[in-house]
């Protein structure tokens, strides 16, 4: 297929189990968003490592600006009373 | 061999060589993606296969093992139909063969998880689900391929007139068909027929692909005469097993 390099690319989102969150896995090449989740479940979730899939185009993420990382990240470096390392937590919560 | 054991032989050769059609893809699909799709389904089919031929042997009561079968076998003794045989051609030509087969396929799994032959009933309610999954990824692909350029549309079209005679021996029951049917282990064919057609008739149509005239002959893979692919399959299925016999790893 000459024209592979327009399939866009999808970054894929796994959630591993119910009450979890879904964790970036990867990127694939998807024609559509049927075919993304078809592909991710393939690439993915062939050793039972997923019970829901997430695929967003990658053209659609806005991120940041790597260039601007100091001014976006260094401001909380000092900050650390905004940690809730104060607290005692109970034994029984586990997932915290 | 009694038609219950054939019948069971039928179904395991038709998994075995499609999933060795399959297999034929990896490295060459279209995308890596694809790549991975095509194994998928090849080990789901090979997976069940195995399930299928163990259960064959033990219906013979000969300690027949899945590798002799797989293994051992002439030409003439594989069961599978005739469609499954067919070159991969195109990716165009697998995918329709691959949608042919699976909407037939999942109705047939759906009919047989309540045969009387409980250990079939069984291996056939766990390929169905993995049957509804390959419909689903074949019949993506024959909508995209025949809903997409010019091109891919006439590819598809010139792939399904070339294949649908093949779709005659789905349906055409014979003495075995009917014994297993009488004895409630398998579906009636004409059943499956009619559900077969409108799963066909509704992905044709958002395919915007016309659906063949009926044709005339029929093939007879499953009585164990073949077109002349079937050999150069096994041939290379069964060349490591005759360099080095038992060879394990």
């Amino acid at each position: 297929m000459n024209n592979r390099h327009e399939w866009p690319l999808y970054e894929i989102f796994i959630r591993a189990k119910s009450g979890l969150d879904h964790k970036h896995v990867g990127s694939l090449h998807a024609t559509d968003a049927r075919m993304a989740i078809e592909h991710a479940r393939d690439l993915y979730t062939r050793r039972q490592e997923g019970v829901s899939i997430w695929a967003v185009r990658s053209a659609d993420i806005v991120a940041s600006d790597p260039a601007e990382a100091d001014a976006l990240f260094e401001p909380a470096r000092d900050k650390v009373y905004r940690h809730p390392t104060f607290y005692d937590i109970p034994e029984e919560v586990k997932t915290l | 061999m009694t038609p219950h054991c054939r019948y069971v032989l039928r179904l395991a050769d038709t998994n075995l060589v499609l999933a060795q059609r399959l297999g034929e893809w990896v490295g060459h699909a279209p995308a890596l993606e694809e790549d991975l799709g095509l194994a998928n389904v090849a080990l789901d089919l090979l997976g069940q296969a195995r399930l299928l031929l163990t259960h064959a042997g033990e219906l013979e009561g000969r300690g027949r093992t899945e590798d002799e079968f797989a293994y051992l076998r002439e030409e003439s003794e594989y069961l599978n139909l005739t469609l499954v045989e067919q070159p991969n051609g195109d990716f165009g030509d697998t995918i329709t063969r691959q949608f042919l087969f699976d909407a037939w396929q999942l109705d047939l799994y759906e009919n047989l998880s309540l045969s009387k032959d409980v250990k079939l009933a069984a291996i056939a309610a766990k390929g169905a689900r993995e049957a509804a999954y390959h419909l689903r990824y074949s019949s993506g692909w024959l909508i995209r391929l025949g809903d997409g350029t010019s091109e891919s549309h006439a590819r598809v079209e010139r792939s399904i007139a070339r294949l649908w005679p093949y779709t005659n021996e789905l349906f055409d029951a014979d003495e075995v068909d009917r014994e297993v049917l009488a004895a409630s282990i398998g579906p009636d064919p004409a059943t499956l027929g009619k559900n077969w057609s409108r799963r066909v008739d509704a992905v044709l149509v958002k395919a915007t692909l016309a659906r063949p005239a009926p044709a005339k002959f029929g093939w007879y893979g499953k009585q164990g005469r073949h077109s002349e692919h079937l050999g150069y399959l096994l041939a290379e299925l069964q060349s490591l097993h005759r360099a080095h016999p038992g060879a394990t790893w």
